[in-house]
């Protein structure tokens, strides 16, 4: 639960659908097309209402969260010429890109598949403007310049006017902020204009609980016509269950670059949906040698630290380190062998390649209120179905834990691996959290 | 604020999590505090009024409000609130206790409230001077004083952790499972801690570190502070700020976990939702290097923090800045206890002799107490002590409603039973059986007609506008012989001795104006004596200092009936010891008083 990117076309859909009810005095025709291929597009020409497509020159660019998409060269606008992109050179492109992989500038890879397509609005730079809203610190900022797209990210500091507006400042005073911050160099005829789009963006991205807002540029042409011509855009998704209606649907991708989860990654997020513990698990290195299976947020990342300084110290590195994760939140015996059941498939997978043995850390803090001998019952039933893998395997397994019912989950576990002949070593709350790392790493 | 809580601190715990509220009893019973910690419980959706816990091997009862508003009322010292709601209802729940204010700090147990919310609860809380403890937060510790909830888990790892007393370190985690860690840690290699704070994994929390160890520079019982941070976030820094401007001079022992995350560009989120770098000095490396160059004790490793603990301990021992601390006794929780099938809030035979509320039989039965059977009542039915004028009209009452004849259906249907053979008590119990809304019932009804009409502000018109709508005749209106002229000396009785003895009539000076409307219509509508009792009992009442709601369940839960009950049952005896003593044969009623009229059943 934190903030979440979306998608810049889910973005321009929610103006589009509260258009009216913030921005009355403008007029956005929210042409957008949102498709995965160039046969989508073409297919999407020929509903009602997407007439446009075939009718005006167009722009094709990536919809995948990441920026600087025109310094990528991942902007379609011209094939010969500036405004001269058609339907089918966009549909064609779309293919073209999906067709192999991709490197940006900033290094992240993957393949593109997603992509936003809008006409192509002639304008000139004078009609470009600037504006975003972020929450600093405890207060939000809006953000507003005269000059948009790219000149406005180099010198920032002399061409972007600042106003901070604190959680309870009242519309009037916020209102007379934003009056009394408009960029001096916004042309006389469009201050008023620009004002009230401002002060009614600003509410747009609070009512909206938007955590991040950005146009750049927004264009204002003739007849109060306003074009958005690129959006960036995080929801505070913890407010989902009031904006339920309002934001529909909204999907929140992964990041470019990021592959697409797991089957396995995915199976513990579809458990940890359904339950009222908490399941998390990230792959960070499939062939990694130690594979840690830690309970609380908090233990769980004291953890992964511990393991990463000590495999380091220990002629190791960060790529020992499998995986992150955790459960808490008193999960049931039966999802605890799920995640157990997990993990251990998938150490068990690879042979480590310098022959050293697997290591499996079973660690958590001393809990509050979980029951440790309920969870290391599905921990034991996952042993008694794994014991051979992980023996073939030779994994060592380290364990420590406290908490309510530890000194049974303790002797349980011990006497688990024991009669399966698992290799095991099993503390409790007298031994500090991570000295397990320790023993296991320091050789 | 020095301390955060004492052994005196009561809260009102929102949300009827029996765990958690059992093992801060659990907790107080340890550390031997007088008050339980939880004073109300506020259950909007339950309808007990109570919740049984156990403390130590007995069972205490701690009230159940529908209300924070009811509970606050109720228990005005109690001024933590520990808002337990859901991340839907806690942000209205912690808004609405700081509106009604007397709270000193509410913890926010909710994880992922909306973020706007959430700042603009934490911004509402410190205008109004209250600490937020959350949101997403486990709780807080006062060791030996107070404890939130399920902090430092079960009680056996709390005395292993020295959590039941305080010692010398105060602690601020982010994370709860940690904090129990670190308080066990400070329990092996130092002498415990003397206050702790889990602020909460949300981005937005209302008390920050600064906040917490601010005021833990002005506690005496810390020595010095503990702090473990995370990536992500500035908060640190405000540390090495006040430390440099000598606000904070206490040695400060300090650790940032997430130096994992350094390992990976983006996309990974290690931990909390709080828990994120957006800049380099929020990384956890930039944080530890800054409050290492501030003079902050930064271990190498989370691993290496014991041994810095134990090392600035030693030395603060050694300086006589920390001396020895004396172990106190503690209860120990017994390990079986049974739930009590029964619970009794009125006397108490375990002891010498009886007690009826808390007074001993022999202090309130012979003459020479001064104690009356009102006396008596007023501590097994209200579990009060009610002055002289007040258990003297409640004999007056059951005085003059012990008998009226042998026609009323109680008394005939008595007389009947006891001609039958049956014994006094089967005799009495068919008599008292049809005492109800037609018999008796009067004294019932004329108490919550009157009382409403008086509540709502009804004049006599409305009144009696609102009772021809409603289709009831008046209740404790009307005689069959006496009017105004010809008054009913039980009624004048009543009347005077309440004008001079009850502070104040206010009812039956309204119920008297009614008297004038229906009089004026037919003079035997007057007010009689079952009204008058009822209405006089609002007034005692009343002038008792009981609530409208208090006085509106007597009325409901039938007390005025029992008043009548146990009144006529004195005449119902008599009735029955007569027919004994007369050897009356059983009865047959006469037929030529039944009116027969049996046509044949119709076939169908």
């Amino acid at each position: 639960m934190a903030q979440k990117a979306i998608r810049e076309y889910d973005g321009k859909a929610l103006f589009s659908k509260q258009w009216e009810n913030y921005f009355s005095g403008f007029h956005y025709g929210f042409k957008s097309v949102l498709v995965t291929s160039g046969a989508e597009l073409l297919a999407k020409a020929k509903e009602h209402g997407f007439e446009w497509l075939k009718q005006e020159a167009l722009v094709a660019k990536p919809d995948m969260l990441f920026g600087k998409r025109g310094k990528n060269d991942l902007v379609l606008f011209k094939t010969n010429k500036p405004g001269d992109v058609t339907l089918a050179d966009a549909a064609k492109w779309i293919d073209k890109k999906i067709s192999h992989t991709t490197t940006l500038l900033t290094g992240q890879h993957g393949t593109l598949s997603h992509f936003i397509i809008e006409p192509f609005t002639p304008h000139s730079q004078e009609q470009e403007y600037y504006i975003s809203a972020t929450c600093v610190g405890e207060d939000d900022v809006l953000y507003m310049s005269a000059e948009g797209g790219m000149e406005v990210e180099e010198g920032w500091d002399e061409k972007v006017n600042e106003v901070v507006i604190p959680i309870d400042m009242s519309d009037a005073d916020m209102e007379h902020a934003i009056n009394a911050n408009i960029p001096a160099d916004i042309p006389a005829k469009d201050r008023a204009k620009f004002e009230s789009f401002a002060v009614e963006f600003f509410k747009f991205y609070r009512d909206m609980n938007f955590a991040y807002l950005e146009i750049n540029p927004i264009v204002v042409l003739e007849n109060n016509e306003m074009a958005i011509l690129d959006l960036v855009a995080r929801l505070d998704d913890t407010a989902g269950f009031l904006m339920k209606d309002t934001w529909g649907d909204i999907e929140y991708p992964t990041a470019f670059g990021m592959e697409d989860q797991s089957p396995e990654e995915k199976a513990i997020a579809e458990a940890d949906s359904k339950s009222g513990a908490s399941l998390k698990l990230t792959i960070l290195s499939p062939m990694g040698r130690v594979w840690t299976m830690v309970a609380g947020g908090g233990a769980s990342v004291v953890y992964a630290d511990t393991i990463a300084d000590f495999a380091e110290a220990n002629g190791g590195s960060i790529a020992d380190l499998a995986n992150y994760g955790e459960y808490s939140g008193g999960p049931t015996t039966s999802e605890t062998k799920f995640y157990a059941d997990t993990i251990i498939d998938l150490m068990t997978r690879h042979k480590d390649p310098k022959g050293q043995d697997k290591i499996m850390i079973i660690g958590g803090a001393i809990a509050n209120f979980t029951d440790v001998a309920k969870t290391f019952t599905g921990i034991i039933q996952s042993f008694e179905e794994n014991a051979e893998k992980m023996k073939a395997h030779n994994t060592k397994i380290y364990v420590r834990r406290g908490g309510p019912n530890y000194e049974k989950g303790l002797k349980d576990i011990k006497e688990a691996a024991n009669r399966l002949g698992l290799f095991i070593e099993v503390y409790g709350p007298e031994t500090h959290v991570t000295d397990i790392v320790r023993m296991a790493l320091e050789k | 604020m020095e301390k955060l809580y004492t052994k005196e601190t009561q809260a009102i715990f929102w949300n009827n999590n029996t765990t958690a509220i059992q093992r801060m009893l659990d907790y107080d019973y340890t550390i031997k505090r007088e008050t339980p910690s939880v004073a109300a419980i506020v259950a909007p959706t339950s309808g007990n009024k109570f919740e049984k816990f156990f403390w130590g091997p007995d069972e205490i009862m701690v009230p159940l409000y529908k209300s924070t508003a009811a509970a606050k009322k109720e228990h005005a010292n109690a001024d933590v609130l520990l808002n337990f709601g859901s991340f839907r209802t806690a942000y209205d729940v912690t808004m609405e206790a700081i509106e009604l204010g007397g709270f000193s700090s509410i913890m926010v147990t909710a994880e992922g409230i909306p973020e706007r919310l959430a700042r603009k609860m934490n911004n509402t809380a410190r205008n109004a001077g209250v600490t937020v403890i959350g949101p997403a937060t486990v709780g807080a510790i006062a060791p030996g004083a107070f404890k939130i909830a399920n902090i430092g888990g079960t009680i056996e790892n709390i005395v292993n952790s020295k959590l039941h007393r305080a010692g010398s370190c105060g602690l601020v985690t982010r994370s709860g499972g940690l904090f129990n860690e670190l308080s066990n840690i400070i329990a092996i290699n130092a002498d415990g801690i003397a206050e702790g704070v889990a602020i909460g994994g949300d981005r937005f929390v209302g008390s920050v570190f600064i906040d917490n160890m601010l005021r833990m520079e002005s506690n005496s019982e810390v020595k010095y502070m503990v702090l473990l941070g995370e990536v992500g976030g500035t908060e640190e820094y405000k540390i090495i700020e006040a430390i440099k401007d000598g606000k904070i001079t206490k040695p400060v022992i300090a650790w940032c976990i997430g130096t994992i995350a350094k390992h990976f560009s983006s996309g990974v989120q290690f931990g909390h939702a709080g828990a994120s770098a957006n800049a380099d000095a929020e990384t956890a490396a930039a944080k530890n290097k800054a409050m290492a160059e501030a003079g902050i004790y930064v271990p190498k490793s989370f691993n290496d923090l014991p041994g810095t603990i134990n090392k600035v301990y030693e030395e603060l021992k050694a300086n006589g800045t920390i001396s020895d601390i004396s172990e106190p006794d503690m209860n120990l929780v017994p390990k079986l206890r049974r739930s009590k099938e029964f619970i009794c809030t009125i006397s108490d035979d375990r002891g010498e002799e009886c007690t009826y509320a808390g007074f001993p039989i022999s202090s309130v039965a012979t003459p020479d107490t001064g104690k009356g059977i009102g006396d008596v009542i007023s501590l097994l039915w209200f579990k009060k002590q009610y002055p002289k004028w007040a258990t003297q009209f409640i004999e007056t009452v059951m005085k003059t409603v012990a008998d009226h004849g042998p026609a009323v259906s109680g008394a005939h249907n008595a007389k009947v039973t006891a001609r039958a053979g049956k014994s006094v008590v089967e005799s009495l119990v068919t008599g008292l059986l049809t005492i109800g809304p037609r018999f008796g019932g009067a004294i019932d009804g004329a108490a919550e007609h009157f009382k409403y009409a008086d509540d709502n502000n009804l004049s006599p018109v409305e009144f009696l506008g609102h009772m021809k709508k409603a289709g009831i005749p008046i209740p404790g209106i009307g005689h069959r012989i006496k009017s105004l002229k010809n008054p009913d000396l039980r009624v004048e009785g009543l009347k005077k001795f309440a004008k001079e003895f009850f502070p104040a009539t206010p009812l039956l000076d309204y119920a008297l104006t009614v008297e004038q409307l229906t009089t004026s219509k037919k003079e035997n509508l007057i007010l009689n004596v079952d009204g008058t009792i009822g209405i006089l009992m609002v007034d005692m009442w009343r002038a008792l200092g009981y609530s409208e709601e208090d006085i509106n369940e007597f009325i409901s839960s039938g007390t005025l009936n029992a008043f009548f009950i146990v009144g006529r049952s004195i005449g119902f005896i008599g009735h029955i010891l007569d027919e004994k003593r007369l050897a009356m044969p059983m009865y047959r009623h006469p037929m030529d008083d039944i009116l027969y009229d049996v046509p044949e059943a119709e076939k169908l």
